[in-house]
């Protein structure tokens, strides 16, 4: 009974002083319910079926990065109580010298655990439960789910999850705690605060070349994962990626080695108002925290490349649907196969694809006339390997991880005007030794450039073209790649018309147009007939593929919310675990550095001055670490932007603005928090 | 000779009305300039809270107590804070410096919270390093000196900003004895060359020795006053502050 008594009476100590971090524990459970809570929401009930399958895609997704966001709150929970335990020492020794052997301390704890897990778990859920109330109105809205259908409604399986979960992270946290106390001795609990006054002195020489080492190695790392992404294989990837932690540890530790003497040397600015303590105990906070200093400029690193992607991809996927879908429907299927396939699938390759649409009661009429069909051919031996000509061996060694046996695609000039005229996009002209290719997709027009560049000719039967431009030009041919073309050949009509069938072989049909209805629900009855066909007969026509414009826009607008939600998710997580930690660290140092407050106040110094030079002692701390992640993240970003495809300049502006305001408004949050906790603290006589 | 400090019928209470202690009861003296002065008394006679009081850091109950004639009673936020950190030194029995500064740093810190040039903080600090025995450990951190080190550096921060009033608070206490006499030689090194105006608060007979005039304090009153002779060595007057601690009796029979 004592002993729970001592637990209260701590837990309601350490509340009072480290508000920060069970406000964090709380949040951590609230989120972790809200959306593993998704799933149960009956507003889910009632939205069509791609809509259906999109949010399947969502719950699944979230399921996997709740993985990871266990993980990370696991660890924000074992580091933070790693530490609180560390500073318990003089207590410890104090229970101990009072003849309170290790088991009684364990009951302390064990009863201390189970109040934090309680509390935190009872309000984070309650928290939750209130807040995925709020989650279902959201993606309702997003999914444009019928609203009149919801209720007020609690997931008992997310109940179960998080509080499993978190169950064994408190679990984890108690075992850790027994097995550390079972190691202390009496004399080290007592001296435990001497010891730590004392800093390692670093070798400045030492610190300097640590830390050129890691600049140097963080450059080259940037150099290769922001500028020459293309040479990136997995492997290399990784090594970036250990690459950076290493050196972002390197920089802080060196920094906290040299940092102080450099500034030292600006006498003017050191011995300015309290400049010097400031930096003094900034330097001191960093070195003992240089760890915890690294694992949180990561988190924050994370946090942004996330919400700057997430957020750059919803706007550049938003933004990129009006001009990927010029038309209704869009449709291929493969042409004229070879012998040895099945007879009826041969007989069926050689229907066109508004053939096969009258197959299954799409009538033609269902068109509006001006829809365009046309084909494209390929040939074996015309593959990206041989339209490179000279320039493969410099490509494959720059491109290792690219199809190189791809036959290309080859299509009549004036086909593809039609198609282009109907899109809207440009067409072109052709002499009659001449060829166009058509790429819209960067790093591979960039690849065909060289090739283009240096004059590469085409050979086709008899035929041998010249490249017309020195470089790719814009188009596409299937609705929504946009900037997804990786290149097709438009060659003069009477070359397709007089190697057709002898060196170059009808390899698919495309068609494109637009429905002769007008209302939405006629629309999507004859998308119903397209996708049926895509997805159900496609055996009997080896292979058709449809896009419409409607599935499109739902796919396109699902896909966005999905990425919101899990990047939200995981950013908001790693976000606040990372917040925390700092904010842990510091307020504890403003514990430390109370003595030192309080000389200074005697000394002479004013409240606003001691003020003041908290606010900078806790700023700098606070900035460093996001500094350095602003900095990882330009180049993380690059990086993004190479593989991710979709975006503009533009679009990633408005992301690192939403992403900037969200910092803001949760770390400046944090900042503040912090700042007035330590305020207190230091303010207390 | 002008007057540094003025205590005027000084009184300090603590508690309810019920329960009232008279910490300071109608304590008056006066303190001149370039004067050293000691105040004696036991554990629990005011002294600390006189101390205090003249420092500001506590506030009197009636009575006024001026330093060159301003009334800092009466002085409030910043006008005190002001007044602290120019026109007073402090240095403390467990020599509060700052663990995380050099000691060069530390002495600094009162020149630069007083906003001085750092060409004049440096030359200033060398200077009264110099003069106090500790130029070779301005680089140091006060884990890695001694007792008698550290609060010679405190003294050096006392008295860098040239304060009309040096206040220390049993600055022997946690020093061994050789440490302590060569801090007490500094002491009258910086009262009588530099013409400091000292004003310390002790329990030790010894270390009260080396001031030029002393008062007793008991109960919160003022209990007698011992000046020492223009003539008069140390040891005569070491005897004659043991004598008037014997007449006090009492906690203070401990000061040898």
């Amino acid at each position: 009974m004592m002993s729970f008594k001592l637990s209260v009476k701590n837990i309601r100590k350490s509340i009072k002083d480290y508000a920060i971090y069970f406000l964090t524990l709380i949040l951590g459970v609230a989120i972790f319910y809200v959306f593993n809570a998704l799933e149960n929401q009956n507003v889910m009930e009632g939205i069509t079926q791609s809509r259906y399958q999109m949010m399947h895609l969502l719950v699944d997704l979230l399921g996997m990065v709740s993985v990871v966001v266990a993980l990370i709150l696991g660890f924000l929970i074992c580091y933070a109580n790693n530490f609180l335990i560390r500073r318990r020492k003089k207590e410890f020794g104090i229970y101990m010298m009072l003849g309170m052997g290790k088991g009684s301390i364990s009951r302390i704890l064990f009863g201390e655990t189970v109040l934090i897990g309680l509390l935190s778990l009872a309000v984070g859920l309650v928290t939750g439960v209130f807040a995925s109330q709020f989650m279902s109105i959201l993606v309702a809205k997003l999914f444009e789910a019928d609203m009149t259908s919801y209720t007020f409604s609690v997931s008992v399986t997310a109940l179960k999850r998080t509080i499993f979960n978190f169950g064994i992270m408190y679990g984890i946290v108690f075992v850790f705690n027994v097995f550390s106390i079972s190691r202390y001795k009496l004399i080290d609990l007592f001296q435990a605060r001497q010891k730590g006054e004392k800093q390692a002195m670093k070798n400045t020489g030492l610190a300097v070349a640590v830390f050129l080492l890691a600049v140097a190695m963080l450059g080259y790392a940037y150099y290769v994962v922001g500028y020459k992404t293309e040479t990136l294989t997995e492997q290399k990837a990784g090594l970036m990626i250990a690459f950076g932690c290493t050196s972002t540890f390197m920089i802080f530790w060196s920094l906290s080695g040299f940092l102080l003497k450099l500034l030292r040397s600006f006498k003017k600015l050191y011995h300015r108002n309290l400049n010097a303590f400031i930096l003094r105990q900034f330097s001191s906070n960093v070195n003992t925290a240089v760890f915890s200093m690294t694992v949180i400029s990561l988190l924050l690193f994370v946090t942004i490349c996330a919400f700057c992607s997430g957020m750059s991809m919803n706007n550049s996927l938003k933004k990129s649907l009006k001009e990927a879908t010029p038309v209704d429907l869009y449709m291929e299927k493969t042409m004229d196969l070879p012998e040895g396939y099945d007879a009826g699938l041969i007989e069926n390759s050689h229907k066109s694809v508004v053939e096969m649409l009258e197959d299954f009661g799409f009538s033609e009429e269902c068109l509006l006339p001006g829809y365009v069909e046309i084909s494209v051919y390929a040939n074996q031996d015309i593959t990206y390997r041989t339209t490179l000509g000279g320039y493969f061996e410099e490509a494959s060694a720059r491109f290792p991880m690219l199809q190189w046996e791809s036959a290309e695609s080859i299509i009549g000039v004036s086909d593809y005007n039609k198609l282009a005229s109907l899109y809207g996009t440009r067409t072109y002209d052709l002499a009659e030794d001449e060829y166009v290719v058509v790429c819209s997709f960067d790093n591979m027009a960039a690849i065909r450039n060289y090739s283009l560049a240096g004059g590469t000719q085409l050979v086709i039967g008899d035929s041998i073209l010249k490249p017309k431009y020195a470089e790719c030009m814009p188009g596409y041919l299937e609705m929504g790649a946009t900037n997804t073309n990786t290149g097709f050949f438009l060659v003069p009509d009477e070359v397709i018309a007089e190697e057709s069938g002898k060196t170059l072989f009808r390899e698919r049909n495309l068609l494109a147009g637009n429905y002769a209805v007008s209302t939405e629900e006629e629309k999507r009855a004859l998308d119903e007939v397209l996708m049926a066909v895509t997805k159900e007969k496609a055996a009997q026509y080896f292979r058709a593929d449809g896009i419409t414009k409607i599935t499109y826009y739902e796919s396109a607008t699902g896909l966005a919310a999905i990425v919101t939600f899990a990047v939200l998710y995981l950013g908001i997580v790693f976000l606040i675990s990372g917040a925390a930690l700092l904010a842990l660290k510091a307020l504890s140092e403003s514990t430390d550095s109370k003595e030192g407050y309080e000389i200074l106040r005697k000394v002479g110094a004013d409240e606003k001055m001691l003020h003041r030079a908290l606010f900078w002692q806790i700023g700098l701390f606070f900035l460093l670490p996001l500094l350095l992640a602003m900095i990882h993240s330009y180049f993380g970003m690059r990086f993004v932007a190479y593989a991710g495809m979709l975006f503009d300049k533009s679009d990633m502006l408005s992301g690192v603005g939403v992403t900037a305001l969200i910092l803001l408004f949760v770390y400046g949050g944090y900042f503040l928090a912090t700042y007035n906790g330590s305020k207190r603290i230091i303010d207390e006589k | 000779m002008s007057t540094v400090l003025q205590v005027e019928n000084v009184e300090k209470y603590y508690g309810s009305r019920g329960n009232l202690t008279k910490a300071l009861d109608n304590i008056s003296f006066m303190v001149e300039k370039g004067e050293f002065v000691g105040i004696m008394g036991a554990s629990g006679s005011g002294k600390t809270t006189l101390l205090n009081c003249i420092s500001t850091i506590d506030r009197v109950t009636g009575g006024h107590i001026l330093v060159d004639d301003k009334d800092i009673t009466e002085m409030k936020g910043n006008t005190l804070n002001r007044f602290r950190r120019e026109e007073l030194g402090f240095i403390f029995q467990d020599f509060n410096l700052l663990d995380t500064m050099t000691a060069y740093e530390n002495i600094a810190l009162a020149l630069s919270i007083q906003k001085k040039g750092s060409r004049e903080i440096e030359s200033r600090v060398r200077a009264i390093a110099g003069q106090l025995g500790i130029a070779d450990v301005l680089n140091k951190y006060p884990y890695q000196m001694s007792g008698g080190q550290k609060q010679r550096v405190a003294s050096a921060r006392a008295v860098v900003g040239n304060p009309r009033l040096v206040l220390a608070d049993e600055p022997t206490g946690a020093l061994d004895s050789k440490a302590a006499r060569l801090l007490l030689e500094n002491f009258t090194y910086l009262n009588e060359e530099l013409g400091a105006t000292i004003l310390m608060v002790t329990h030790d007979a010894f270390t009260a020795s080396y001031a030029s005039r002393i008062i007793f304090i008991k109960d919160g009153h003022i209990f007698t006053e011992l000046k020492r002779g223009e003539e008069e060595n140390r040891k005569s007057f070491f005897n004659k502050i043991i004598d008037v601690v014997s007449l006090l009796g009492g906690e203070l029979n401990d000061v040898i």
